[in-house]
């Protein structure tokens, strides 16, 4: 398939789970604020700033991190790329560019997608409902997932799609559990202490992960919600689960066999994903949380750099006659 | 479509039309379509314009004329088939008791034509289609086209040219390119070429063509004959090299180049239709009696200040069909652009793109100026007569698809009223 298609599925894919991954951090963190008493405000708000990551732009933007510009830069701000409606809109713009290779329902959809954030952003005055608007981010974004499972064939540039959704779930569970780990659990000599049950809950519906985590763990632990979101096998927003899903698409995309390798990236996914495999949540402690997810996001970024270099702007090669007839 | 495709190769070669001083040599060395880049060249199977909308329209005599013949890059098919497939959804009873031709062949054909005018040497022709991007105005079209034909559809930026051949970048490296529908006009085809400030195009694309080992459809300098001052040569070059008679007639076309009929076109300006010759899209057209005094002294000075850009034509009285406003019929000016294909043989598309000039009284029906469509039906002749004749039938009916949901169509006769 042609190199800009496919970086523009991927990108495409990366954007709608951005936008879907806001929603739920909004939701989560306005819930919270509901139960909050006196004057927390701007501690309150300024963890969720640091998990996006956006926290130059937003000093840049605004003066005060409270409920009200928090949700704006994050929902509709048009100068925060990352916002949810600058993401859906680039996700339709790369939709738009590929619209041929896409299902016609899949281009549907994603246009309905933009058309709702895009009205819900046009709102005069404060942002008054944010929980139905999240949810039905949320909804929107399934409706998508769902539609590409079921409307396009599991081909290359299906994978390429998987591997964006799957690269950007990663990164963001990643941030999640580090910026709030850090903020609900300031030093190590609380690992053990009695917890805030109501914050470590919030944590784990930021991934919507609360019912599956007590289903496999049952009390909340700060060590096991760390290992939930970080090596869980089964959980489908748990880094590790996302890595391997990675690992099994990028070798669908390359034909290699098993513990082989072609590529940069395929050879990156690949130990990444291993490492994962062999690692428990004693060694990341040990290590410490911070640090190690830290070397995650590092790692995450060359996979992506390197997705980049081998599939979207290769070098001047001309495929075999072999290679084609799988193309 | 198979004299101009001769006209052309003739042009680019011997130019035995113009020794023959059928077609003066005036008029197309005094044209900015004729490219010299392609001197000496002649494309697979001859073909130049692999495919061409040829714009109709029904005059008040009853006659059905040649208003425009588009060789470059016609726009237009994409919407005969969504109208066609909106209609069956909205009037599906009415489709069942018709013998309507289906139009949804209509991409199938266009990738057959664009593999059988592949280069000779190649197995497997790969074929895709050139778009100048998502900003282009018709750029769903291409989208849909190829979409239709399941080709890649490729930016200037996907393809780089090699040792004379073409490739596209893919994720597995470059492959191999054959055959190109570009739907960028031919000055920025090539930076290397044509305009080198050019970013929607491929460097090198016209050394691959020239070495023969690439099909370019429309052909570059195909554009030669839709020059509006080389149509009032078309009926003598169908008899020039088919040696028969046209079978539709052609408006009569005054040539402001020529001293005699430009005083009379100076003279008659408030009546005739003047048209800018190198221009498409119904851009820069002046319509004498609905033009005011200042305009028309404009365009005279225009005209004997550049008098090749400009052709004259009498105000033809198009044809009207009812058309639903706010549930009240009105009727409004149409023309109709058919669509053929050019490859080993000619296909006529059994349908075409009837374009509505929505304002009440306007003839001007681009789409390009606003204009609708209707979905357009060409009936199937009663099963007892004999052959393939269907693409002759001039049987049609038309039926408004526009945003509206109301629609309506009349099932026979010929097209509505006359103004």
């Amino acid at each position: 398939m042609l190199s800009r298609v496919a970086d523009s599925i991927y990108w495409l894919s990366r954007y709608v789970e951005r936008a879907e991954n806001y929603s739920r951090f909004i939701d989560v963190n306005y819930n919270l604020a509901l139960n909050e008493h006196g004057d927390e405000t701007s501690n309150q708000w300024w963890p969720l700033i640091y998990t996006t990551g956006d926290q130059d732009l937003f000093r840049e933007l605004h003066q005060e991190a409270d409920r009200e510009t928090v949700l704006q830069f994050l929902a509709f701000e048009k100068e925060n790329p990352n916002s949810i409606v600058s993401c859906v809109a680039s996700a339709r713009e790369n939709a738009r560019s590929v619209r041929e290779s896409i299902p016609t329902p899949l281009w549907e959809q994603i246009n309905t997608f933009y058309l709702l954030v895009k009205s819900a952003a046009r709102q005069d005055g404060p942002f008054t409902d944010p929980q139905s608007f999240c949810r039905s981010v949320r909804i929107a974004s399934h409706t998508i997932i769902g539609q590409t499972y079921g409307t396009m064939s599991h081909n290359e540039a299906w994978h390429f799609n998987r591997i964006g959704r799957l690269l950007e779930r990663a990164d963001k569970t990643s941030r999640i559990v580090d910026v709030q780990y850090f903020h609900l659990l300031p030093s190590a000599a609380d690992v053990g202490s009695s917890i805030d049950i109501v914050r470590w809950s919030a944590l784990l519906r930021s991934a919507d992960a609360l019912t599956m985590y007590r289903k496999s763990h049952g009390r909340i632990t700060p060590n096991e919600v760390a290992e939930f979101l970080l090596l869980d096998r089964e959980f489908p927003r748990s880094f590790h689960f996302c890595l391997m899903n990675v690992q099994e698409s990028m070798s669908e995309i390359t034909g290699s066999k098993p513990g082989t390798f072609q590529c940069e990236s395929e050879k990156l996914v690949g130990r990444l994903r291993t490492e994962l495999d062999y690692t428990s949540v004693e060694d990341v402690v040990r290590i410490g949380l911070h640090e190690y997810i830290d070397s995650l996001q590092t790692r995450l970024n060359d996979i992506g750099g390197a997705i980049g270099d081998d599939f979207f702007s290769p070098q001047s090669r001309v495929t075999s006659s072999q290679f084609q007839s799988q193309g | 479509m198979r004299a101009l495709n001769m006209f052309v190769d003739d042009l680019y070669n011997d130019q035995k039309i113009l020794k023959d001083k059928v077609v003066p040599r005036e008029v197309i060395d005094s044209g900015k379509s004729l490219r010299d880049q392609m001197r000496g060249f002649s494309p697979p199977q001859g073909v130049w314009c692999h495919i061409s909308g040829i714009d109709l329209i029904r005059h008040s005599d009853g006659e059905f004329y040649v208003l425009e013949d588009n060789l470059r890059c016609p726009s237009g098919v994409s919407y005969v088939l969504e109208n066609r497939e909106i209609m069956k959804r909205s009037l599906a009873k009415v489709f069942g008791g018709m013998t309507v031709t289906p139009v949804e062949e209509y991409p199938e054909r266009l990738l057959e034509m664009m593999i059988d005018c592949a280069p000779s040497k190649v197995q497997n022709p790969l074929a895709v289609v050139l778009t100048p991007g998502i900003y282009n105005s018709a750029y769903f079209e291409h989208t849909f086209l190829a979409q239709q034909m399941g080709v890649e559809l490729v930016q200037g930026s996907d393809l780089v040219v090699e040792n004379d051949h073409v490739y596209m970048r893919t994720t597995r490296g470059l492959r191999r390119v054959d055959v190109i529908y570009r739907r960028i006009d031919d000055d920025f085809l090539d930076p290397e070429c044509f305009r080198p400030d050019s970013t929607l195009g491929v460097p090198g694309i016209m050394r691959a063509y020239h070495a023969g080992n690439v099909t370019i459809a429309n052909a570059p300098g195909a554009g030669v004959a839709d020059d509006k001052a080389v149509y009032a040569f078309v009926p003598e070059v169908i008899r020039y090299y088919l040696s028969e008679d046209p079978i539709l007639n052609n408006v009569p076309t005054y040539l402001c180049d020529d001293p005699e009929q430009r005083q009379y076109v100076l003279e008659h300006i408030h009546e005739l239709v003047v048209k800018p010759t190198g221009e498409s899209g119904g851009y820069g057209i002046v319509i004498g009696p609905h033009s005011s005094k200042s305009e028309l002294a404009e365009c005279a000075e225009q005209i004997k200040a550049h008098p090749r850009k400009f052709v004259a034509q009498p105000m033809l009285n198009l044809s009207t069909v009812p058309t639903m406003f706010d549930g009240v019929m009105k009727p409004r000016h149409v023309d109709l652009r058919s669509f053929v294909l050019s490859g080993k043989e000619v296909y006529v598309m059994p349908g075409g793109l009837t374009r509505v000039a929505l304002r009440e009284g306007s003839m001007v029906v681009n789409s390009s100026q606003g204009g609708g469509s209707k979905d357009t039906w060409v009936l199937k002749p009663p099963k007892n007569s004999s052959g393939k004749t269907m693409g002759q039938s001039q049987a049609q009916s038309q039926s408004q698809s526009g945003s509206g949901s109301q629609t309506q169509s009349q099932s026979t006769g010929p097209v509505g009223g006359n103004a």
